[in-house]
């Protein structure tokens, strides 16, 4: 979540969920809340009952819009200038939150005079180079201050900033780093405390959302001045000393090409009205499904360890001092990175991780470009991938563009699908929608699939890391049936499986495998391992054989053991923390007493900003953690995120480094500069500032630039990636995609479900009464959707909850709405809505563009067999979109012959 | 524990009035159980809050092991109905909640009250988004989900504002509403069905002959007959639940509290309380449905706070238990009846008295 890490210094919601029922007034933008986190939305229903006002801004009108008191129908793919427009309004009127601007924001910092912005060069921030798609950031750092601590080897930082320059280390993306621990800067900032210097951080942002008048908004969202006026006024009635706004987001905001912006803008904005860090404010980042905040925390990113420290890159980081070099002397607590990263070496590799082996830091495999996920599909396809795991996953349904999914997963050796049911992923190669057209046979296939029964959320124990960083322990309700296993049952046995066989070997590239710690304690007739001995690794050991209480107990010198660094504490005094359950009736309001959360237990983050600069709460009605003068440390309602005793008029003395430099008004702890960064000097490929880009496949002319798209957008071109043309007439018609409450993502937990399949029981796609008559649809019928990938069919829902928008200049953009879930397998069964999607990356994130692109659509039922392939065929021809044939199992026949390693 | 009773208030004689219309203070007792029996439980259902996430729906089918089923009540059926999200479609044998999902929406004029800039006299609306033309008729609206005919004017809680046109969602989870007057307990020949010590009105799988006279008799068209096996169903407020002290499972499931179970009078209480609440907000339209005991059923045991005409809801608006009149019916019957008699008996004697 860079959006997030960039702008506070971790990429988790700031807030929790019980803590929006102290909210005054709740937008929710990019997420249908009532649908998709109905147990969480009880929340927002008791901030209604409580006389909240509830706005959800969303093109749909869903579950979420039907009990808020303002439903926005804004078009998709805006919600930077209508968020940019909330930004100048806030701007022009002073009604931002001034106090708490110039102590905890970077307003006041200046930014380098190099810095060009995109009011200033149509679009584009400086540095932008055209043959790479990507920015040189360097134009975009402060104003150089003091020059305090640039680092103790000068001369390594310098040459680490050149390789970062190198287009494979740009590739294997630093935008996602910032899970704990805002991005590096070389020094704090020049700073104008009256914000008048037209290069401080406040003037540019002045000048940079100037564009971003009413009427604009009103041009590019299509929505009336009226609607947009009424949001802003709850908005900003609701923001100051007394009362709080809350902005809740989820996947319709980061499934996007500029999909960090948009998280960007809004922070941006709630830094400026002072809603982050105190009761009832902040930004609610819901996660997708369970445990998605704990699989980046503890990642399965490829480009993170964990606690969010980096993944060490081939051409950087040859020895620790190398990776650590960084953060060397940084101000802000990853100033202690060397420390986080030696406890997690001596947690993996124990007594073989020594300071004379650097702690065996060779041990870890280094990157050297790109494996994300769609990239990795592609490189699969061409032969560069030999074998793949699919644990919980079902990309053939999941993924954008199922057919180019499935061909990668066709040009394997070998597929582990651990799933519960026997999902599309894994049975593509028999029953694939490919056979049909003759793309893809079984007879010539050669991956070799194994199939291993999952056990369920309820069959193992382990821990859960929700939405709001708490870890809840899960206990074990019923034993799995028959072969079924948990997830550690298999990589324990796989591990140690495979420490036996190679158990003579002298090779030294086997010995990362056989000096890992492998000892974990079994259990029961199955041989278990003990979950809770994992989570005490995580946690942390020091000297004394004790588990570790805080990271901040974390050496640098071996003694101390940590799988984990943010997650250390949740074993604290030998106790499970994360299993506790005290009712909330008999804790306090922040609930510090059901389960752990990270950090340290902090429910909310950032909340020294819930005080003054003097300690003292902004306001009774709102006051949360406080300075406590006779106690001498920081008190409230929650672990205060700061340094217990570190007083408010702290001043760091010269020299200061970690977090002995942030000052006591620095509540940003994990920022090099302690303040929230409403200008990102560092952390993003794609600008310090957001700017409205329309989407990759968009029907509408950027009104704002004469840059149409995001420049630095991440493509996979290939036959079986083509893109549709932006404001093409062949695919006229703008579509999102979106979960139904009665559904699970890609399908494999419900669609075997008769009590969830008969809810919804069949792929449909939802459009206006509008665009029905304009193609002839009709209700409960069939209509086939095309895009220059493929076509698929749906049954029509036509209803008056989806709308057309009518844009200024008199073009009316058409909203087709497609929920996901469906393919072949189980008992509801359809087309699969993502086969119609390209896939286009937010360079950040590497994260699809789901939530926009475009097609057509027509009465009936789509063709069958080799004409299905004629038929999208003759789209893109129409449409000047290269050919989309692919060879023998999605291979390009002309490349066919390209690919190393798997047999074709 | 008291002896259950298995036949209607009517037959007890408990009921001096022997009434089967009107308000009974204490629906259990005129039942047949002891004073000491628990108080009258029941479900609050308030629409207004609820986000039709189905939860009731499965919790209920989960608890009582009920079968799949399509819109149209069909066994291990499926398919879409094209009736918005609503693939339930009705209350049946199968399915024992059903979540109703209505559209309504209606062309505005004048979207917004205007709101200024501050120190702004800006009063204007700009350009209209919907302009004119074909596209902003909802009169010439191609045939599509929105189901509620009648389109009451929009609360300021609850109609949303777009720019052309306002939109409204009504979700509502429709369940028997275990009446004070169960027309389906009174027609029960063989005593399947019960007032259970709860107040409830629950059907008993093992006794149900179904012969089917109860599904004629409830004036809601709750309970329902399995094509495959002849007998009936319908909710039993989880009468198993109730007695080790748990919730009903639907109650227990929703995340918002729409659904509320209790004792009746303390959620009558919390009903009055909430429309009170509304009414203050400006939600002129609020109601309340199955609160008053002087209704056709005597009120209900589930009960609804509505935000629009219950017909809307596909909820009948005035239900009268159908055996309401039965007494009368056997007065006239019975009249009749001695009308006959003495039709024939005169007959008879006329016949007698012209053979003489």
């Amino acid at each position: 979540m860079p959006g997030l890490g960039a702008s506070f210094g971790r990429g988790g919601a700031t807030n929790y969920l019980e803590d929006l029922a102290n909210s005054d007034c709740i937008v929710i933008e990019g997420s249908n809340m009532a649908e998709c986190h109905p147990v969480g939305f009880q929340w927002v229903s008791e901030a209604k009952a409580r006389g909240a006002k509830i706005v959800h801004i969303d093109p749909r009108f869903t579950r979420t819009s039907a009990i808020a008191d303002l439903h926005v129908p804004l078009r998709m793919g805006t919600d930077i200038a209508f968020l940019g427009g909330l930004i100048k309004y806030v701007l022009d009127n002073e009604l931002y939150f001034k106090d708490y601007v110039v102590a905890y924001t970077n307003a006041a910092a200046l930014v380098s005079e190099d810095f060009v912005d995109t009011e200033d060069f149509d679009g584009l921030f400086s540095g932008f180079d055209p043959e790479k798609s990507q920015y040189d950031e360097t134009s975009w750092s402060y104003d150089p201050g003091e020059q305090d601590s640039a680092t103790e080897h000068p001369g390594e930082a310098a040459s680490q900033e050149d390789e970062e320059d190198s287009p494979e280390v740009q590739a294997s993306d630093r935008g996602q780093t910032h899970g704990s621990g805002g991005p590096t800067i070389p020094s704090k900032p020049h700073r104008d405390e009256t914000l008048q210097h037209p290069r401080t951080v406040f003037q540019v942002l002045k000048r940079h959302f100037a564009r971003y008048t009413p009427e604009m908004v009103s041009e590019v969202c299509g929505i009336e001045p009226e609607v947009f006026e009424q949001v802003a006024q709850w908005v900003t009635a609701n923001s100051n000393r007394d009362r709080t706004t809350a902005w809740v987001y989820s996947v319709g905001w980061t499934q996007h090409s500029v999909g960090a912006q948009y998280i960007r803008t809004c922070s941006i904005l709630q830094l400026l009205l002072g809603n982050i860090g105190r009761p009832g404010g902040g930004i609610m980042a819901l996660r997708g499904h369970a445990s998605i905040q704990g699989s980046t925390d503890v990642p399965t990113l490829f480009n993170l360890l964990p606690g969010y420290l980096p993944m060490p890159h081939a051409a950087q980081h040859s020895s620790l001092e190398e990776y650590v070099a960084d953060a060397a002397g940084k101000a802000g607590f990853w100033g202690n990175k060397r420390a986080y990263m030696t406890s997690l070496l001596k947690a993996w590799w124990g007594d073989a991780a020594t300071a004379e082996n650097d702690f065996a830091f060779d041990y870890i495999p280094k990157i050297n470009g790109d494996h994300s996920s769609y990239r990795t599909i592609a490189d699969m396809i061409e032969g560069k991938v030999s074998g793949y795991f699919l644990v919980g996953e079902n990309p053939s349904v999941g993924h954008p563009n199922g057919r180019m999914n499935r061909f990668g997963l066709a040009n394997l050796d070998w597929l582990v699908v651990r799933d519960l049911q026997m999902i599309e992923s894994a049975t593509f190669w028999q029953q694939g929608p490919e056979h049909e057209t003759g793309e893809l046979a079984p007879e010539t296939i050669g991956t070799e699939v194994f199939f291993m029964p999952a056990a369920t959320h309820v069959e193992k124990e382990g821990t859960f890391t929700q939405t709001q960083r708490v870890l809840q322990w899960r206990h074990k309700a019923v034993e799995p049936p028959n072969d079924a296993r948990s997830d550690l049952w298999f990589y324990y046995h796989l591990g140690r499986i495979l420490r036996e066989r190679l158990k003579d070997s002298t090779d030294p590239r086997d010995r990362p495998l056989l000096d890992l710690t492998w000892d974990y304690p079994v259990h029961g007739e199955t041989q278990d391992p003990d979950a809770a001995a994992v989570l005490r690794e995580i946690n942390g050991v020091g000297p004394d054989g004790r588990a570790l209480s805080s990271y901040l107990e974390m050496k640098d010198d071996g003694s101390t053991s940590g799988g984990c660094w943010i997650y250390c504490g949740v074993y604290a005094d030998e106790v499970n923390q994360a299993a506790r359950r005290k009712p909330a009736k008999e804790m306090g309001v922040a609930g510090s007493e059901w389960g752990w959360a990270w950090p340290l237990n902090r429910r909310m983050l950032y909340n020294r900003a819930s005080a003054d600069p003097e300690g003292r709460p902004w306001s009774e009605r709102k006051a949360y953690v406080w300075w406590d003068e006779e106690a001498g440390e920081w008190t409230g309602k929650d672990v205060p995120d700061f340094e217990k005793t570190k007083r408010p008029d702290y001043v760091p003395p010269e020299g200061a480094r970690a977090q002995d430099a942030l000052a006591g008004t620095d509540p940003f702890v994990m920022q090099g500069d302690g303040k929230g960064w409403l200008y990102a000097p560092a952390g993003l490929v794609d600008g310090p500032l957001p700017t409205h880009y329309e989407p990759v496949e968009s029907v509408v002319e950027n009104a704002l630039y004469s840059i149409q798209a995001n420049p630095t957008v991440e493509r996979i071109p290939g036959p079986w990636n083509r893109e549709n043309p932006s404001r093409s007439e062949v695919f006229p018609f703008q579509v999102t995609t979106y979960r139904l409450t009665e559904h699970h993502t890609a399908g494999g937990m419900s669609r075997t479900l008769p009590y969830l399949s008969e809810l919804q029981p069949e792929f449909f796609v939802e459009v206006s009464p509008e665009l029905a008559r304009l193609r002839g649809l009709s209700n409960g019928e069939y209509a086939t959707l095309v895009s220059s990938r493929t076509a698929i069919e749906a049954k029509v829902l036509v209803t008056e909850r989806m709308r057309p928008i009518r844009l200024r200049g008199g073009q009316v953009v058409h909203q087709i709405g497609m929920p996901y879930h469906w393919s072949y397998a189980g008992i509801s069964t359809g087309d699969s809505a993502n086969d119609l999607l390209g896939i286009a990356l937010d360079s950040n994130t590497h994260i699809q563009e789901d939530k926009v692109s475009t097609a057509d659509i027509v009465p009936g039922r789509r063709p069958r067999g080799p004409e299905l392939l004629e038929f999208v065929e003759s789209y893109r021809r129409r449409a000047g979109v290269e050919s989309g044939r692919v060879g023998v199992n999605g291979r390009d026949p002309v490349d066919a012959d390209a690919g190393e390693g798997s047999r074709l | 524990m008291t002896s259950i009773s298995s036949v209607s208030a009517a037959f007890t004689g408990r009921d001096r009035g022997n009434r089967l219309y009107g308000p009974v203070p204490d629906v259990t007792e005129q039942s047949g159980y002891a004073e000491e029996h628990p108080k009258r439980v029941g479900f609050f259902t308030d629409t207004s809050v609820c986000i039709g996430c189905k939860a009731c729906e499965v919790a209920c089918k989960e608890w009582n092991t009920l079968p799949m089923d399509d819109s149209h009540g069909v066994k291990d059926a499926l398919g879409l109905s094209g009736m918005s999200y609503d693939n339930t479609g009705q209350l049946g044998a199968n399915s024992w909640r059903h979540v109703a999902f209505i559209e309504q929406s209606r062309a505005v004029d004048l979207p917004m009250p205007t709101f200024g800039r501050p120190g702004d006299d800006r009063h204007d609306h700009g350009t209209s988004v919907a302009g004119s033309g074909d596209l902003n008729s909802t009169a010439t609206a191609q045939a599509s989900v929105l189901n509620a005919e009648a389109l009451t004017e929009f609360d300021p809680q609850t109609g949303q504002t777009g720019a052309d046109k306002q939109v409204r969602w009504l979700m509502s989870s429709d369940v028997c509403k275990h009446c004070t007057h169960a027309g389906c307990l009174d027609v029960c020949p063989t005593g399947a069905l019960f007032r259970t010590e709860f107040g409830t009105v629950v059907v008993q799988g093992d006794i149900c002959n179904g012969c089917g006279y109860c599904v004629a008799a409830c004036p809601y068209g709750v309970i329902d007959q399995r094509k495959d096996d002849g007998r009936v169903f319908k909710c039993t407020m989880c009468y198993d639940r109730l007695t080790d002290g748990l919730m009903p499972a639907c109650a227990t499931a929703c995340p918002t509290q729409s659904i509320q179970f209790g004792d009746l009078d303390e959620l009558q209480e919390r009903a009055d309380a909430r429309l009170a609440t509304l009414k203050a907000q400006g939600v002129e339209t609020a109601r309340l449905y199955g609160r008053d005991e002087d209704d056709g059923v005597g009120g209900d045991g589930a009960f609804f706070l509505l935000l629009d005409e219950p017909e809307v809801y596909g909820l009948p608006p005035d239900p009268i238990v159908t055996t309401r009149d039965l007494p009368a019916m056997w007065r006239a019957a019975g009249k009749a009846a001695l009308m006959m008699v003495g039709v024939a008996a005169t007959a008879i004697l006329g016949s007698r008295r012209g053979a003489r």
